[in-house]
């Protein structure tokens, strides 16, 4: 008996999109693919765009209404205040969903992400973040219709978090 | 996670405010890329959930890496419904889990 067998042969996209998806998550969870820096950017690392690219798939993350305050020196990396804050009217139909926190050079690029509702009131936070070194920080905000806001300020590091 | 958390908020607040609310809890945020002096890796032990509910109804929530420094502050903004309780949840990668409750008066 002839056995039939059917072969569905991979898509490009689906081999891109499975080979992000997976670095995405490599990005994640291991703590060396920080240190490897991408071609294109001798300071943003393949961890970040990774993780950034799984957050924002195709989206366009427009500038302006994310506000992002950070000192322009730390001089201790351990301990970094941060203020985020998104210009939204955070009714139902209008509202921030979620609100990262990105790191470029950390061994992990994903510092935080938090959630909002409308018993938020506002969409803004404040914390205090860890940074290995000199770099970029990003904030990215997703909305209720699902477009992106980005903003990014750059930080110079005295002293390096250690052990991060 | 021993020590009891410090929540800082308004003592009173009107129906419909947005009131700003501070929380902070001692935890040492081990990030897992540290090793010990015999050279083992020190597993890491962060908080990575922190929720905030008002009479069980979500307020915020936020998930840490290990890029949140030590002992985590967070600042946040909450609308006062009205009169009830906030709950404070810390959870860490060991599973322990610290919880803290505050009154809001509305006046």
């Amino acid at each position: 008996m002839r056995q039939v067998r059917q072969f569905r042969i991979a898509s490009r996209r689906d081999v891109l999109v499975g080979a992000l998806e997976g670095a995405a998550v490599l990005g994640l969870l291991t703590s060396t693919a920080g240190a490897v820096l991408s071609a294109d950017d001798d300071r943003r690392s393949i961890a970040f765009w990774n993780l950034y690219r799984n957050i924002i798939g195709e989206a366009e993350p427009v500038e302006g209404k994310v506000a992002l305050t950070l000192d322009e020196i730390a001089e201790n990396g351990n301990n970094v205040p941060f203020e985020i804050a998104v210009e939204s009217p955070m009714t139902d139909g209008d509202y921030v969903k979620s609100l990262y926190l990105l790191s470029t050079a950390n061994p992990q690029p994903g510092v935080a992400r938090f959630h909002f509702t409308p018993l938020s009131g506002k969409a803004a936070v404040k914390g205090r973040m860890r940074l290995a070194r000199t770099q970029d920080v990003i904030a990215l905000a997703e909305e209720s219709n699902g477009a992106f806001l980005i903003a990014t300020r750059r930080i110079e590091v005295t002293i390096g978090g250690c052990g991060n | 996670m021993s020590a009891k958390p410090r929540i800082k908020m308004p003592e009173r607040a009107s129906a419909g405010e947005i009131i700003e609310i501070k929380a902070l809890v001692q935890h040492v945020m081990e990030t897992g890329n540290r090793k010990d002096a015999d050279g083992r890796p020190i597993p890491r032990n962060i908080i990575h959930t922190f929720t905030v509910t008002f009479e069980g109804a979500p307020v915020l929530s936020a998930d840490w890496g290990s890029g949140i420094a030590a002992n985590p502050f967070i600042g946040f903004y909450f609308k006062v419904p009205g009169p009830g309780t906030l709950e404070f949840t810390w959870i860490d990668d060991a599973g322990e889990r610290t919880i803290e409750r505050a009154p809001v008066s509305v006046a």
